[in-house]
């Protein structure tokens, strides 16, 4: 066992785990996702499969997997292959310097937060590869819409977590953690409230979740960017997408929320808490109001968010440098 | 103070965005409305409202026939064609009665022929043409047809959706070749 380093069969366990983490996540959100829509909507949601529909997720898994993976003739490729794989992949990535718990850290890296939103941006990359690559107007309509969306919520997303690394000097999300207490008036969201909005409203736009799921708007679009995807090529987009909203409630609840640290016990179980209370949080939002229009998403973006976000950083370091 | 107002009308409609949690975790709590069919049923007063597929009306001097006088009327309103009636032929004349009337018209006399009765023998409604529009039912002069309350008309084949809409009714006139369906 010498030849092996042991960061290096840290960070493979690490690895393996989180996959396992994200994939057990992804059947778990499908239901919670469809269950919420269901109870909101005041019917029963997935009933039938196992009892109160709980292996649904399972047989969607196993229906995607059996089905023909096709390709339309026009499209190219390389690039229509490598989109879904380039949504899917990075995303396991962003884990790597999720503080869990007070250990449990795949790698403590000091630009994590860097890291997170640096590999995020793949996700644009892929969204848009998919809508082009396919050759199809729907997925290019998608596409341009992904684009214009992601890189303009992008700003205001930094924005606010920059308030926070400013405000702690670290980019490191486990300092950050820890060096909120364990008591809620300790956290973030009380002395950064503007900034844990505009984390909000960007973060559901980052992972194209409704009110902003324009890139897909079924309604409009068919299926936007994977509307020629099949089987398993939809199934990555569909995993990255509850991955996306993992590592976004993740990073929310370390940066705002406190992360591991809670009342009585600090550990892994306050993180959980927060983040599916975030992701609770995005499926009812998911499922309560309607999409916004294209300009009135980028107004939102550039008359409200980005001015905001701009005078909220100027004033957080203001008073940094005034105490 | 009106271009102030404008400029923060945005911020005081975000209050909305709450009204709409609030709606939504109102329904999440309550009760679910979907029944889930095999297992439960809807209530009778449901039914009661329900527009199912048609069916006759049952003459009210003999329940065991129905009202329906066959004058076709319903057959050219139904915008599907789905309808098809045949109505009973006259009753069958044996050679000796026809010489009788015969002789009694070569003397001059009105002879009264025995007349079709005002009754179906055939009554068929396609289904699967069937849009429920109920023109039939408003077409019709003596009120025969109606809308059934069967909510769960269901069947495995073409052959199960052409109703035959005289089956309820033991007494009703049928075709010389006619063999009731076995159920």
């Amino acid at each position: 066992m010498s030849f092996i380093a042991p960061e290096l069969l840290r960070i493979v366990v690490g690895m393996v785990a989180v996959m396992a983490f994200v994939a057990l996540n992804v059947l778990v959100l499908v239901y919670a996702e469809r269950k919420g829509a269901g109870h909101i909507q005041r019917r029963p949601g997935p009933y039938e499969v196992g009892p109160h529909g709980i292996l649904q997720p399972l047989a969607d898994a196993g229906k995607l997997m059996g089905k023909q993976l096709l390709m339309p003739k026009s499209a190219d490729p390389i690039l229509y292959w490598m989109a879904p794989i380039l949504a899917f992949f990075p995303v396991l990535l962003l884990f790597v310097p999720m503080p869990f718990g007070p250990v449990l850290t795949v790698q403590d890296v000091n630009l994590g937060l860097l890291l997170i939103l640096a590999f995020a941006g793949l996700n644009v990359l892929a969204t848009l590869l998919a809508g082009w690559s396919q050759n199809n107007k729907f997925g290019l309509l998608g596409a341009a819409r992904a684009v214009s969306q992601s890189v303009a919520y992008e700003i205001p997303l930094l924005l606010s977590v920059l308030c926070i690394a400013f405000q702690y000097g670290s980019l490191n999300l486990s300092t950050i953690v820890e060096a909120q207490g364990s008591w809620p008036w300790q956290w973030n969201f009380l002395c950064q409230p503007l900034a844990f909005l505009i984390f909000l409203v960007s973060a559901f736009a980052e992972t194209n979740r409704a009110p902003f799921d324009l890139p897909e708007a079924e309604s409009e679009l068919t299926a936007g960017f994977h509307t020629e995807y099949s089987g398993m090529g939809f199934g990555l987009f569909f995993m990255a997408e509850y991955a996306n909203m993992v590592v976004v409630s993740g990073v929310c609840s370390a940066l705002f929320l406190g992360g591991w640290r809670g009342p009585f016990f600090d550990g892994v179980w306050w993180f959980l808490i927060k983040v599916y209370a975030i992701l609770a949080l995005i499926i009812w939002v998911r499922w309560t109001y309607p999409r916004v229009r294209f300009d009135q998403l980028l107004n939102i973006n550039w008359k409200w968010l980005l001015p905001l976000a701009t005078a909220n950083l100027f004033a957080t370091v203001f008073l940094i440098k005034l105490f | 103070m009106s271009a102030l107002k404008k400029i923060f009308q945005p911020v005081t409609d975000l209050w909305s965005l709450v009204v709409g949690l609030q709606i939504t975790g109102r329904n999440f709590a309550q009760r679910q409305v979907t029944v889930h069919y095999p297992r439960q049923e809807v209530p009778p007063e449901v039914n009661a409202s329900y527009r199912g597929p048609i069916q006759l009306v049952a003459n009210p001097r003999n329940a065991a026939k129905p009202k329906c006088t066959a004058c076709n009327i319903c057959v050219p309103a139904c915008p599907s064609a789905c309808i098809t009636v045949v109505k009973a032929p006259p009753p069958p004349i044996t050679p000796e009665q026809e010489k009788a009337f015969q002789e009694a018209e070569a003397r001059g006399e009105e002879v009264e022929r025995p007349a079709a009765p005002r009754e179906p023998i055939i009554w068929i409604n396609d289904f699967s043409l069937c849009s429920l529009c109920g023109v039939c039912v408003e077409a019709c002069p003596t009120h025969c047809i109606e809308f059934s309350h069967d909510l769960y008309s269901v069947g495995t084949s073409r052959k199960d959706f052409k109703h035959d809409l005289l089956a309820p009714f033991p007494e009703a006139l049928r075709p010389a070749d006619y063999k009731p369906e076995e159920k």
